[in-house]
């Protein structure tokens, strides 16, 4: 049967293609680049349209909804400052490996070079912090373009894809097909690892004494969550996860010994540091996790599973690299290890975790619990205990997202959700938006530090307007408490610039939004109102905890520093 | 150590800002790129020579190879391979030095492709040490003009690069 053939316009097509994508919601904010565009979205309703109030929000929220939802999150904002606007959110995700689709409009094609109203090098600026990006100059390419973008952003590592498309390009018409796939000879992500390798690092990892499971954001990314889960309960070995890849093993089970690097636990670093053998599974080595490389992990030998190549020996060297995705790579692990005679030194791992056991006696994450004033990290475990640990938890940048990572224990992938690499403020409040729209029915809360919150808080508009109910756990230090840490430890207390002065009255700006505001300032009353805010399922809920303002993150490892040079509090130094 | 890499990208706008803003984002050594399109216009091959360590090598390699437009990423220093490259350069060529200058284009291999009543415009192609050898024996004075491609690199023997 003949297909009926459609001739559409460019700003038509632009919605069916989304349509045909099977995009939901569409973040964005509009401008004379993106009006022909934004008048098509009017005559639809495939497509829901959310309106931020910044186009940083936008990206960002596009971003929650992806980490949350494992789908791609999508961006619609116009040329010039639109897209300059946009670049934080697009390095955010790039820094993370998030799929994000972000159309930047652009001016007409004839006008482009010739510093025309509102112009900027859209492709240029975000050419270092995204996977790939895409300027239409024909609208033949624009329904073919767009595919293209969705299906690098979401294959292979993850990122986000920048298309720039010219407002002529939306005018013109030409006939309407979506192709159901791409083919791209210049780009083939690998899927399965190679066998020898992975018969290799089978062997080297049933031969560990002191083994150690290092996994990262990459077995979030991957869907491998299970995978990982079955791969360590069948060795019996000790977890630890990255910043990023918390709640891709269970934080409550046996097996897990918490976050490692700059803030993880004791255990998860002194075991690093004595393993010898490392099972890095979808992580970068990344600075904040090795500490100084040339102390890290000394007498282990590496294997390292990552879908991308650059990722491996980029920072460590390693001795057994498997390119793959980590879901295909472990399940084929399992089997080999399954179906090998070999099995795990029982002996060797009984007296390995009898290590761990001592490390984690020294209960480093111990806070003053006797306390008045309210304890920041309090606030996150008594969260954690009234969600049963069953929240999506977004975050900004500073000590309340690592005291939200050591207290609120999650065990499940995509519930933690936070700006790790690029450690973007200003990312938790329109991340949690987008991650209310995927899951209405789910408990959302933004775990945030009082300046992070205002660096994105006009959402709270779009939270209103679209009725995202979420719970914002200030945790008000009255300092960029992260900042004046540091001061503290390493200027000698000289707290330039990072107290918070002038602050508004949260209660109030809360209210003036259409929320709920409230001030928690005893230890007594953190319990009651998170209950409280909590049973108000269907607002929007700024908690201002007022919390002590002199707390330190620990344990820390400084920089220079190896991981097993970890600072513990100061009456307990150890190490 | 000097490595040439060999690659081939989609001929496409910005394929070439992409190779090279990654050169710079990462702070990797590059000593000359050439690219044009091969007899494929939808492809172009490119050459870059550059230098590190091998862990480096590796990173630019698999770096590269990240890029989306890039099809492939040869490092021709595991082959054996031939490296060129093309210079023009523009002489004072008074006529009592004339004699002596085209000997040296002789002796190098060069050709003088252009000639008014005071210069000489000369061609040569070979590898960069070559080059240089000729600019050395030159008098610095007399030099008005140095034009240079960069290298273009090609395996020996049977084996070749496509696609
Ligand atoms: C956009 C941005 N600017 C600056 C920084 C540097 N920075 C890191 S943590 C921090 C302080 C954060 O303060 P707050 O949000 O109050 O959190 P706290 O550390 O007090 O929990 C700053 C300024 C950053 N990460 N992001």
């Amino acid at each position: 049967m003949a297909k009926k053939r459609e001739i559409l316009r460019g700003a038509e097509i632009f919605c069916r293609a989304l349509k045909d994508e099977g995009v939901k919601h569409l973040f964005g904010y509009p401008g004379g680049a993106v009006l022909h565009i934004y008048d098509e979205l009017y005559k639809q309703d495939a497509v829901q349209h959310i309106l931020v109030r910044h186009e940083q929000g936008a990206t960002h929220a596009a971003d929650g909804y992806a980490r949350a939802t494992g789908k791609p999150g999508v961006v619609l904002v116009t040329s010039g400052p639109g897209a300059t606007n946009a670049v934080t959110g697009i390095a955010t995700a790039y820094m993370d490996s998030i799929p994000l689709v972000v159309f930047t409009g652009q001016v007409p094609t004839h006008m482009i070079g010739n510093d025309a109203f509102q112009e900027v090098d859209a492709i240029g600026i975000t050419r270092p912090c995204v996977k790939h990006n895409f300027l239409v100059k024909d609208v033949k390419d624009l329904a073919k373009t767009i595919k293209k973008a969705f299906y690098v952003a979401t294959s292979g590592r993850p990122g986000p894809v920048v298309v720039d498309i010219p407002k002529d390009v939306t005018a013109d018409s030409c006939e309407y097909d979506y192709p159901k796939e791409v083919e791209m000879r210049s780009y083939r992500p690998v899927v399965k690892g190679h066998p020898g390798q992975i018969k290799k690092a089978a062997k080297l990892i049933l031969s560990a004494k002191k083994p150690m499971i290092y996994s990262g954001g990459g077995v979030i990314l991957g869907e491998a969550s299970q995978e990982l889960i079955d791969f360590s309960r069948l060795l019996g070995y000790p977890v630890t996860n990255t910043l990023m890849g918390l709640g891709a093993f269970p934080a409550t089970d046996k097996q897990f010994i918490g976050m490692l690097g700059m803030h993880g636990t004791y255990e998860a670093n002194m075991g690093m540091h004595h393993c010898d053998v490392l099972i890095a599974i979808g992580a970068r080595f990344d600075d904040r996790v090795t500490g100084d490389l040339e102390k890290f992990c000394p007498y282990a030998k590496i294997v390292h599973i990552d879908v991308d190549p650059s990722s491996i020996a980029k920072n460590v060297p390693v001795d057994i690299p498997i390119v793959g995705d980590v879901k295909h790579v472990l399940t084929d692990l399992i089997d080999l290890i399954k179906n090998d005679k070999e099995k795990p030194d029982a002996k060797a791992l009984k007296s390995w975790w009898q290590q761990m056991h001592d490390w984690a006696a020294i209960d480093c994450l111990k806070f003053d619990r006797t306390t008045d004033v309210i304890k920041p990290q309090y606030v996150v475990e008594k969260l954690w205990e009234l969600t049963k640990g069953d929240a999506y938890v977004t975050s900004d940048v500073g000590q309340h997202q690592m005291w939200a990572a050591q207290f609120y224990k999650f065990d499940k992938p995509r519930r933690w959700i936070n700006s790790g690499g690029l450690g973007t403020m200003g990312f938790g409040l329109p991340a949690a938006m987008g991650v209310k729209l995927a899951f209405p029915e789910e408990t959302v809360a933004c775990i945030t530090g009082e300046a992070s919150l205002v660096m994105c808080i006009q959402e709270l508009s779009t939270c209103l307007q679209y009725n995202t109910p979420v719970k914002i756990i200030s945790l008000n230090n009255r300092y960029m408490g992260m900042v004046r840490q540091w001061q503290e430890f390493f200027y000698s207390s000289r707290y330039s610039h990072s107290y918070m002065e002038a602050l508004p009255d949260f209660v109030k700006m809360a209210e003036s939004y259409g929320h709920v505001g409230m001030r928690i300032e005893k230890t007594s009353d953190v319990e009651g109102a998170l209950k409280e805010a909590l049973a108000m399922t269907d607002r929007t809920v700024l908690m201002d905890f007022v919390t002590d303002q002199t707390e330190n993150v620990y344990p820390m490892i400084a920089a220079g520093k190896g991981h097993h040079e970890m600072h513990l509090q100061p009456d307990r130094e150890l190490a | 150590m000097r490595h040439i890499l060999s690659l081939l990208l989609e001929n496409e706008a910005g394929a070439l800002s992409r190779v090279a803003g990654l050169f710079s984002a990462r702070a990797f050594n590059i000593e000359s790129l050439t690219v044009a399109p091969t007899e494929d216009p939808t492809i172009s091959r490119m050459t870059v020579v550059t230098s590190g360590s091998d862990a480096i090598i590796e990173q630019i390699t698999k770096q590269l190879n990240k890029l989306v437009d890039v099809i492939k990423v040869v490092d021709l220093n595991e082959y054996r391979h031939i490296e060129r490259e093309l210079m023009l350069i523009k002489l004072t060529a008074q006529k009592t030095d004339r004699d002596e200058i085209k000997r040296m284009v002789d002796i190098f291999r060069g050709r003088i492709i252009d000639v008014t009543e005071n210069t000489y415009t000369i061609e040569m192609t070979g590898t960069g040490e070559k080059l240089n050898a000729f600019i050395e024996a030159l008098d610095d004075s007399i030099i008005l003009e140095v034009v240079r491609s960069g290298v273009s690199g090609i395996s020996r023997g049977d084996k070749a690069i496509q696609s």
